[in-house]
């Protein structure tokens, strides 16, 4: 199980290293849903069964969608490419990479100094997922829930249809002709 | 016997009984089709025309191969094999018979689901990567369907569950041994067949593909095997949903013990394949928006309705 978890965890690296540096979108959305189904593995292997099914029908299977979704609207050609390129040259890269260095000495710290939660083997059923989510998070449930109505209302707000008004002095800014 | 030994018997037979399976249908849905429509469809070729599906593998496999010089090249290849594998994957939960089962996950049916989700990366993919434009109108209309249909497949769903207390396909089909769910659980199963059409992306619900307006949409730019990938990959697709409604809604392997289990199981799906057929040759393909205002305006609050009722009275009669 070990040996797989540490491969998992590899493809799972090298998969966000791709995306980062492709500069073509449709190759760096690839390399990222990669990494996703890495993460996934990873998740079930230590007992998360649930968690590693969402990774992959949310981020993978519908996140991940509706990103090609964008990226086939905006047409991107080569321009992009061109653009991708600039953006990532050399210097761009000492900032972001001092802030994931520091990170990664933390990691190691804190797994050398063994300060890591104890891992046991124990495999969690979806029942027991859904049971902790309604009682012991009940509030953070409500909150996603109350974001995500906000949202839904937010969306129909811009997408509603401009009232139509049929009189030329009526006529509201913005309606259809 | 060897337990892993037994596995590995298994899996190479789920795969080589459903790629067969995939084969015959191509010459099952055309002599249907003729069937209804007053023809004879292929019947020259051995008995019954059986062998034209070799036929048709043989010209298949020695056409020219063309990749599209304008297109994404890699990304182009490797499409197609993205819908086979998912759902050949997607064949892995589906319990045939008692124990005969790959793999009985706790999370069986969201395995499935995680897995016709995948499978719909070869339409964007094929679509984009061909740099066409009727591809692209193509891919673009798949991914809308796709992933507004999967939220309604999910939730249709989850009235079996509530029902059957469990995600494991086994427990699921263990449950209906006093009732299918197709009784309790109509509007669910409806609502899943829909959802099914949509992603799987069969006739009536062939956007993607609509040959009158998009050649052949996603898969314009497609030739030779790689077509053949799509091809199979539908058939697949069309064999997983009818295996999922047998199990889900109309107790799987289980029937009048006169014939062994693994019978009932494949009896029932091939009803539903038929049923696939015939609604291809039955119904019209309804305009895009009007998919889109079926699933967004009527199936999703349906399917929450199923939900919220069958939840409600769940927790009554358990006191």
């Amino acid at each position: 199980m070990t040996i797989l978890f540490y491969i998992a965890a590899l493809i799972a690296i090298v998969a966000s290293i791709m995306v980062v540096t492709r500069t073509n979108i449709i190759h760096a959305l690839l390399y990222m849903v990669i990494s996703l189904l890495a993460t996934a593995v990873m998740f079930f292997l230590i007992g998360a069964p649930f968690i590693a099914a969402m990774e992959i029908i949310i981020y993978a299977g519908a996140i991940m969608v509706l990103f090609v979704f964008v990226v086939m609207m905006l047409n991107l050609g080569k321009q992009a490419v061109e653009q991708e390129k600039r953006w990532l040259s050399t210097e761009g890269w000492y900032f972001p990479s001092l802030l994931s260095l520091i990170l990664l000495l933390e990691i190691g710290y804190l797994i050398v100094s063994g300060q890591t939660a104890p891992f046991n083997g124990r495999q969690i059923p979806p029942a027991e997922v859904g049971k902790e989510l309604y009682s012991t998070y009940l509030i953070g449930v409500e909150l996603a829930a109350i974001l995500l109505m906000a949202g839904i209302i937010g969306a129909y707000h811009l997408a509603r249809r401009k009232k139509y008004v049929v009189h030329r002095f009526l006529k509201t800014e913005g309606a259809e002709q | 016997m060897n337990e892993t030994l037994f596995y590995l018997i298994l899996i190479v037979g789920v795969l080589v009984v459903m790629l067969s399976i995939a084969a015959l249908l191509i010459w099952y849905e055309r002599r249907m089709l003729a069937l209804w429509q007053d023809r004879y469809g292929p019947n020259r070729v051995g008995p019954f025309g059986l062998v034209q599906v070799l036929a048709d593998m043989v010209k298949i496999f020695f056409k020219e191969d063309w990749i599209a010089p304008f297109s994404d090249k890699w990304v182009f290849i490797i499409a197609p094999t993205f819908v086979v594998i998912a759902v050949l994957m997607g064949f892995a939960v589906v319990p045939f018979a008692p124990g005969l089962v790959v793999a009985d996950l706790n999370i069986g049916l969201l395995f499935f689901l995680a897995m016709s989700s995948l499978g719909a990366y070869s339409i964007f993919l094929g679509g984009l990567s061909s740099n066409n434009k009727y591809s692209l109108i193509g891919a673009l209309r798949g991914a809308a369907q796709v992933i507004s249909y999967e939220v309604f497949m999910g939730l249709s769903l989850m009235g079996v569950v509530i029902m059957s207390e469990s995600f494991s396909l086994v427990k699921i089909v263990e449950a209906q041994k006093t009732i299918w769910f197709v009784i309790p659980q109509f509007i669910g199963f409806v609502i899943f067949v829909i959802a099914g059409f949509a992603e799987s992306h069969r006739a009536p619900f062939d956007l993607p593909e609509a040959e009158s307006e998009l050649i052949a949409g996603f898969h314009s730019e497609y030739s030779g095997m790689k077509f053949g990938m799509f091809f199979v990959g539908e058939y697949l697709g069309i064999t997983l949903i009818s295996a999922m409604i047998a199990t889900l809604f109309f107790g799987g392997w289980l029937g009048p013990s006169f014939l062994p289990p693994v019978v009932w199981f494949f009896l029932k799906t091939g009803v539903f394949i038929t049923f696939f057929v015939l609604v291809r040759a039955a119904l019209p393909r309804p305009r895009y928006d009007q998919l889109m205002a079926l699933g967004w305006k009527v199936l999703l609050p349906l399917s929450l309705l199923n939900v919220l009722v069958t939840g409600a009275l769940k927790l009554y009669f358990a006191g």
